[in-house]
């Protein structure tokens, strides 16, 4: 599935709530406008696609990740850092190329 | 023909029960959002097929879900609750002060008139309301703002707002650890109303606000007079939440959650004792439901149909309701997950499903 327009089309995997919140079944593509790959474009273009799920990903008020959220890519966990730094180059190239998708985790917990 | 149906929330979803007016057969539906908690479902008195849902995750956060045919289909709605401008603080267990930060809805209330308006408690406490059926939603800043809340602190299950009762232009709503608040404007302005209460976990035992209240209702053809559990007394208001009194009276624990108020009969009341603070069950591992006629004071065991030994659940503020068919239906959900219904104003009982997730509401409706 892909998205018209200019930018980056970004393969994103979503936890199994998110995605029946969103109403989609397996990887989703955005596009990402930003002329470079960050966390928080990658994360705008998502909710963007899906207001739905607005709130779910990152807290509303503060923009932070919520805490049990992990972000994955390229086996490197991204989740704490900055979200407006460029995503590591061969990460950013590797997602940028379709190659491998970003990974939006709910973390691993008991109960 | 009549229908009954039951909506409870549980800890890993949502669930309808169904049955018709005879109510001794049922329906199963759900879980709907499974994996969920589900704090709180109900429905609109103006129109019963719309539908409310708070739904939350520790992972995901807050959702509201919506459905407009009896709980069929759902779509989620708005999930904006946002202080108004800086949020302030409250006090935190280390007895610091503690930014407001919103973490879930507690309880939805339908407005009786309008399908589309519904009130939201939310924790950190604060009143939310929603115009378009749960699209947007407006905190009612004047309870958060009231001059006492810098003093506010968590109980061990969170600063919640967990009970609202609309009364026209009067509004009350019930706030773990802090206490009961009215409102004769529509939620603009608030006073605390907990004069009479006395809770000894706080070091003024009758101070203004501090009292733990676990449940408040009201019979709609009495709307000054009040029913409270609190954390440990049963309590009443015969005067809009002025003054309290205390209607223990001969239960065998005055702790306990919910309370709940016959449909027809204004002063029959049902409350759940549960053994102490520190033991979250019944006494003796017998399961009971006490049911007075009189108001307070003087209380019926009532057993039948209820387990007689080795029960050990709790039953939560929000998970007893009554309906409105001429003999008054009474229910409630456990944290063992059955929910329990009786077709006689609480004589006798029988569940309706015994394996549900812990149920954290129960609200039934009729249906024409």
């Amino acid at each position: 599935m892909s998205t018209p327009g200019p930018g980056t089309d970004v393969r994103v995997v979503l936890p199994a709530h998110l995605r029946n919140l969103a109403g989609v079944h397996g990887e989703v593509v955005v596009c990402v406008p930003a002329p470079v790959l960050t966390q928080r474009a990658v994360l705008d273009a998502i909710e963007s696609r899906f207001p739905v799920l607005g709130g779910t990903i990152r807290d509303r008020r503060t923009g932070k990740r919520r805490p049990f959220i992990r972000f994955y890519a390229c086996e490197q966990d991204l989740s704490n850092e900055p979200p407006d730094a460029p995503l590591p180059d061969p990460v950013a190239k590797a997602i940028a190329a379709g190659a491998e998708p970003f990974l939006v985790v709910g973390a691993m917990a008991g109960g | 023909m009549t229908q009954v149906r039951v909506l409870a929330g549980t800890r890993k979803g949502a669930f309808v029960l169904a049955s018709d007016g005879k109510r001794d057969k049922w329906s199963v539906s759900g879980p709907h959002f499974g994996g969920w908690e589900v704090y709180h479902m109900k429905g609109s008195p103006a129109d019963p097929n719309r539908l409310y849902a708070s739904q939350n995750t520790g992972w995901f956060g807050q959702l509201v879900q919506r459905s407009d045919d009896g709980g069929e289909t759902w779509q989620p709605v708005g999930n904006d609750f946002s202080y108004v401008g800086e949020p302030g603080t409250h006090v935190w267990h280390d007895g610091t002060p503690r930014p407001w930060e919103f973490k879930r809805i507690w309880h939805l209330e339908p407005s009786p008139d309008d399908p589309d308006v519904v009130y939201a408690g939310g924790e950190d406490a604060a009143l939310f309301r929603s115009a378009n059926g749960g699209q947007t939603w407006t905190e009612l800043t004047g309870l958060r703002l009231h001059e006492s809340a810098p003093v506010w602190a968590p109980g061990a299950g969170g600063l919640c707002l967990h009970t609202i009762i609309l009364q026209e232009s009067r509004m009350f709503v019930a706030i773990s650890s802090v206490g009961t608040f009215r409102s004769d404007d529509d939620g603009e302005t608030w006073r605390p109303v907990n004069s009479g209460l006395v809770s000894e976990g706080i070091p003024d035992n009758d101070a203004e606000v501090g009292h733990c209240v676990h449940h408040v209702e009201a019979h709609p053809s009495r709307p000054d007079t009040l029913f409270m559990q609190k954390h440990w007394d049963v309590m009443r208001s015969d005067d809009g939440g002025l003054s309290w009194t205390e209607i223990s009276g001969n239960l065998p624990s005055d702790f306990g959650f919910p309370i709940a108020v016959h449909a027809h009969e204004a002063e029959t009341v049902y409350v759940v004792p549960i053994t102490s603070d520190s033991l979250h069950y019944p006494p003796d591992g017998r399961l009971r439901v006490w049911r007075s006629r009189s108001g307070g004071h003087e209380w019926q065991e009532l057993s039948a149909g209820l387990p007689e030994r080795d029960c050990y659940v709790n039953v939560y503020r929000d998970a007893m309701s009554v309906d409105t068919l001429d003999e008054c239906g009474i229910y409630f959900g456990t944290t063992g997950g059955q929910v329990y219904a009786s077709a006689d104003s609480g004589d006798s009982w029988a569940p309706i499903v015994r394996d549900l997730p812990a149920v954290l509401s129960v609200e039934v409706q009729v249906l024409p």
